[in-house]
């Protein structure tokens, strides 16, 4: 896993990422070139031309065409390159090209829902094969999002009612932020996520995670790839609450009742979670209606019946989530 | 700054103040049409995104009473050239005479405009939780093009008050200065040397009628079908 | 300090515009542009104090990733909020309402603006609007952002949007009303003599100014209009699922909103204009191309709202279109800064404070203007967009230029408003607190902002904390670069040396009259028969004359 170096730069990860920054660059060192030569010439004239007699006055020049011209012509000129320079960039980026692996993302207030084109599902994370063309066919469900890949340095709006687009293609495998970068409301500093790329048998393995339901571990596996443990973490920090010692516990709603954690209960709350909400926690758990079979849902129940908390007081360390089994 | 007749103190000459009344009407002029273009372009934008629907709506107007709407208001832009006429040649009974004209004529359009309003509430065309276009005034084509006909057309009623809306409030405003006007008249304030506000008050009335006179083809011509 | 010749000690003259008549009426009801402009100083002087407080909850809540101070919602209520009080009730009045009504008589020797009484009606105008703002602030608040996006704004959000908007609304009219009044001022009420091209480039920039005030305000009016009905009577303009648009907001909502910036700076560029050449003691380089700049700034800057837009969905081709027309618009404010250089080679420097701002302007500004070519430049804007880069660019804009603008007038006209001179040493040490603080504040957000942070976070990755961290102690010194201020100049009106008609001294009209000026300015009309900024020419400031050295360098026009 890699975290933003405390390098001046962040790291390039993808196809884009050094065209841009080459690009920064130019741009930089111009600004760099002109912040300096006025700021030079502003000291220097300060010091030179500073009053020595309180009733002087400076000498009366009024002004130069061909200066004038120059100095017109030559930031047009500077500034046509960086149009230019980007605007290739940029069409490059708004052109996918043909053969791209599709991943279907919808923004909603306020988690990332991903699909892909196997019908794989992703909630805040996206995996990616290395060294491939991805495009990402993005909408919203009700306001404006925007999804951004710093790493990559690419960005799409994510906008209700049309399909927005983005493509890119990794160049350099781990963990790197997406952010949504368009203000959608209250939690829109929490719709982040991570985009994990792949070596490409890494990620074959990765996407054929979905194992058969009736191998030992099934339920487990089931909990990894639709992303439970996003949401529910096990010292119970995420947006949903610990699934840890739930089953057969006492659970307290949001509409004050109280029930059982029983089968139904958990069958429930995976394919019609809005219909009881534990207190404390905000209705955003999407429902797996239709995406999860019956068998799986018996396989998942079986494992969140087996996460029990260890004997000893738990600690509130974070850590890798280490779903203890008894 | 005080006033000594008609000058005030803080204009050197008479010239210089209706120089400057001139051309301050002539930039508000110019702000008001930047703020009905805004809503113009809206209209424009989401007629050409929904034709079907946009072009039901324009049939549900009454084109007779837009005629004559129409008729009336460039009647009153004729009342009141002949206003500002009779106030450069001085002839104060007809300067109240045609101000009160102008008034008149603006108030037979500002009351079929009422006529026209209660129509549309009467039939369920105003947008909300009443709005209803009746089935049969639907065709299965149109119908067929535009799931989401009934959105749309509430789109067309929407702009529809709210550029009518912001002209009749134009209307009124301008039926109040009219007033004023009439009443300084009436006191014989307006001569052939100082009749600047009357002709301040024409460039506005003029710019309101010119506003309905792009109104009623957008909003009413276009796509007109005979029943 | 000063070059007067030596003479007694100055009084306050008997009578002026502060002491002519007494009374709240006398304030409340008056229609001396002098006296509406102190009502503008007082009311945007307390927009900018609530605005700065909210910022300095988001720095204080923002020195921690998990952000402890303050709960989300509240948090999105404060940038809001702060947004909306800076631009509309702060940043967009401050100059032209404050100084161009105060000074654009004086400069073009009128006795007052063209409609006295249409500038008391902004005034009220601008005072409602406040209110209704206000109001929306204290009623829950708005979570919308400045920019009131739909259909979160118009559909989603729980806050106060509808008064806020409305607000807004009507201080659009207060601008539109005190652009039109400027326009027919600068046409029709100059004194004999003041030529269009005599005019001090103060006006010329509150001219160009006024264009975009009138014809770009009355369209955010329309869109505002638009959203708000959209939210009451839940119609379909821009919410999708009613058959509407979001982008189309976007359009007509920055196409009002990204000439406003130029609204704001415009003004600041005349100030500076002002500045340089009286404490270079030499005319202003290249006049007329800096009228020309102005009014070339005014013009392109409504044909690049778009540049807001690059990643929001629309056309790559329109994108293309609108990058390169933001190119274009960068063009004349290099000039104007290559200009203002130029206006110091071959003068006679002095430092006194509001040359001090200009050098913080000239600075700050350059570094502004330059890392909108980043943003304008689309391969870059795909990376920086809605990020802390942007943040940091408008902040640099409009703090490090407007602001400072802001602070070069008062300090440079504060002895004619008052009559009264300020400490020196004070006020200078003031504007480099100001300088530093700034620096601080922004400069680490260019950097968070490339490293990916996205703008409007509550709470942020761990890796962003020490450039926060930076941010926030900047803001701290920020803070007292803006409350020393406040103090000095309300102490001198009171126990400050009195100042003299023209104690720098400068060549435009309004240092011919005493200070404070009479109600109706001047005594007699003036006529003009001099060129602007012409120290050559002016027996009556009581300077030397110019020292030409011979050969071809002169370089007259």
């Amino acid at each position: 896993m890699q975290l933003q170096t405390s390098s001046l730069l962040p790291e390039q990860a993808s196809n884009f990422a050094g065209r841009v920054d080459a690009l920064m660059l130019y741009i930089l060192g111009t600004s760099l070139f002109f912040t300096l030569l006025v700021v030079i010439l502003v000291v220097i004239f300060s010091l030179k031309y500073r009053r020595q007699k309180q009733t002087e006055i400076g000498v009366p020049l009024h002004g130069s065409v061909p200066l004038e011209i120059f100095w017109t012509l030559v930031p047009l000129v500077l500034a046509m390159v960086m149009f230019a320079w980007g605007a290739v960039i940029y069409m490059d980026f708004r052109h996918a090209p043909a053969d791209t692996m599709d991943v279907y993302v919808i923004g909603k207030q306020w988690m990332w829902k991903l699909q892909h084109a196997d019908g794989r599902r992703e909630i805040n994370e996206l995996h990616v094969p290395v060294g491939r063309d991805v495009k990402l066919i993005m909408a919203s469900e009700d306001v404006i999002h925007d999804f951004s890949i710093p790493n990559f340095r690419i960005k799409m709006d994510v906008v209700p009612g049309r399909y927005t687009t983005l493509w890119f293609r990794a160049t350099k495998t781990g963990r790197y932020h997406f952010y949504c970068s368009q203000y959608c409301g209250t939690s829109h500093a929490l719709m982040i996520g991570w985009v994990t790329v792949m070596e490409p048998a890494e990620y074959a393995a990765w996407l054929s995670g979905g194992a058969d339901s009736n191998q030992p571990g099934a339920g487990e596996k089931l909990f990894a790839q639709y992303s439970c443990s996003t949401c529910h973490m096990p010292a119970g920090k995420g947006r949903g609450p610990s699934l840890v010692g739930l089953y057969g516990s006492k659970v307290k709603l949001a509409d004050g009742t109280t029930v059982v954690a029983d089968d139904a209960y958990i069958r429930e709350s995976i394919v019609s979670p809005k219909a009881k909400v534990t207190a404390g926690y905000e209705p955003l758990m999407p429902s797996f209606q239709g995406l999860i079979t019956e068998e799986q849902v018996l396989s998942l129940t079986a494992y969140i019946k087996s996460l029990q908390a260890p004997a000893a007081a738990s600690d509130a360390s974070a850590g890798a989530p280490h779903m203890g089994k008894k | 700054m005080h006033r000594t007749g008609e000058l005030y103190g803080h204009f050197e000459t008479l010239d210089q103040q209706r120089e400057s009344a001139s051309l301050g009407m002539w930039i508000f002029l110019i702000t008001e049409v930047m703020f009905f273009g805004g809503i113009f372009l809206a209209y424009t934008v989401n007629r050409h995104a929904n034709p079907v629907a946009f072009a039901l709506g324009s049939n549900t107007l009454d084109l007779r009473l837009g005629a004559i709407n129409t008729g009336v208001l460039l009647a009153s832009s004729f009342t009141m050239a002949m206003a500002v006429w009779a106030g450069h040649t001085g002839k104060q009974k007809l300067i109240t005479l045609f101000l009160i004209l102008t008034l008149v004529l603006g108030g037979i359009f500002l009351g079929i405009k009422t006529v026209e309003y209660a129509g549309k509430f009467e039939h369920h065309l105003v947008p909300g939780s009443s709005f209803h276009i009746p089935a049969e005034d639907v065709s299965a084509a149109a119908a067929k093009a535009d799931p989401d006909f009934s959105a749309h057309a509430q789109l067309f009623f929407s702009l529809y008050f709210g550029m009518t809306g912001l002209h009749a409030l134009h209307m009124v405003v301008g039926a109040g200065l009219l007033i004023w006007l009439i009443r300084q008249s009436m006191q014989g304030r307006y001569t052939a040397k100082y009749n600047t506000p009357v002709e301040m008050v024409g460039l506005y009335w003029h710019f309101v009628d010119i506003v309905w006179i792009y109104l009623f083809p957008l909003l009413y011509l276009i796509d007109r079908r005979h029943k | 300090m000063s070059a007067t010749e030596s003479r007694p000690a100055e009084q306050l003259p008997e009578k002026h515009y502060l002491n002519a008549d007494y009374g709240i009426r006398s304030w409340l009801l008056t229609t001396d542009h002098k006296r509406i402009a102190l009502l503008y100083l007082v009311s945007v002087t307390f927009f900018f104090l609530l605005g700065g407080v909210f910022a300095g909850l988001i720095r204080l809540h923002l020195l921690t990733p998990k952000g402890a101070l303050l709960s989300p919602e509240v948090y999105n209520r404060m940038f809001t909020m702060h947004g909306v009080a800076m631009i509309f009730f702060f940043l967009i009045p401050s100059i032209p309402a404050v100084f161009g009504n105060f000074f654009i008589p004086l400069m073009i020797g009128a006795k007052d603006l063209a409609f006295p009484k249409i500038n008391l009606l902004s005034w009220y105008l601008y005072m409602i609007g406040g209110a209704l703002a206000l109001y929306s602030f204290m009623s829950g608040g708005l979570d919308t952002g400045w920019t009131f996006y739909t259909p979160l704004s118009s559909v989603y959000s729980n806050s106060a949007v509808a008064p806020a908007v409305l607000g807004v609304f009507i201080n659009g009219f207060s601008s539109i009303l005190t652009g039109l009044n400027f326009l027919v001022t600068v046409h029709t009420m100059r004194a004999p003599g003041m030529t269009w091209f005599r005019l001090p480039m103060f006006v010329w920039a509150h001219y160009a100014t006024s264009i975009i005030m009138i014809l770009g305000t009355p369209v955010v009016a329309t869109t505002l209009a638009l959203a708000g009905m959209e939210r009451l009577f839940h119609l379909g303009f821009f919410n999708p699922q009613l058959g509407g648009d979001p982008v189309l907001f976007q359009h007509l909502f920055w196409f009002y909103s990204h000439p406003a910036v130029y609204i704001m700076i415009l003004p600041a560029m005349g100030v500076i204009s002002e500045i340089i050449p009286t404490f270079s003691r030499k005319p202003l380089f290249g006049y007329k191309v800096m009228a020309g700049a102005s009014l070339a700034i005014a013009i392109v800057g409504f044909l690049v709202w778009a540049h807001h837009m690059f990643v929001a969905g629309q056309s790559a081709y329109a994108a293309l279109a609108f990058s390169f027309l933001t190119m274009l618009v960068a063009v004349p404010s290099a000039v104007k800064t290559f200009n203002w250089t130029a206006t110091m080679y071959r003068g006679s420097i002095s430092f006194q404070t509001p040359m001090v701002y200009a050098f913080g302007f000239l600075g700050l500004f350059l570094v502004g203007g330059l890392t909108g070519l980043f943003l304008g430049t689309l391969g870059t804007d795909i990376h920086i967009h809605d990020t802390y880069f942007v943040v940091a660019h408008f902040h640099y804009i409009m703090v490090g230029g407007a602001v400072m603008g802001y602070m070069g007038a008062l300090h440079y006209w504060w002895p004619k408003m008052s009559g009264r001179m300020y400490s020196e040493t004070l006020a200078r040490f003031a504007a480099v607190v100001l300088f530093v603080g700034f620096n601080l504040t922004f400069f680490p957000q260019f950097l968070m902002g490339y490293a990916g942070m996205p703008r409007r976070y509550h709470s942020y990755p761990p890796e962003f904390q020490i450039y926060n961290v930076l941010s926030t102690a900047g803001a701290t010194i920020l803070a007292i670069g803006y409350i020393l201020p406040i103090l000095y100049l309300l102490w001198s009106l009171k126990f400050g040396p009195v100042a003299g008609r023209n104690p720098w001294p400068s060549t435009g009209l309004e240092w011919q009259t005493a200070s404070p000026p009479p109600t109706e300015n001047f005594e007699v009309t003036p006529v003009v028969t001099w060129e602007a900024y012409d120290f050559e020419n002016r027996p009556d400031l009581g300077l030397d004359k110019p020292v030409i050295p011979a050969g071809p360098a002169s370089g007259h026009d």
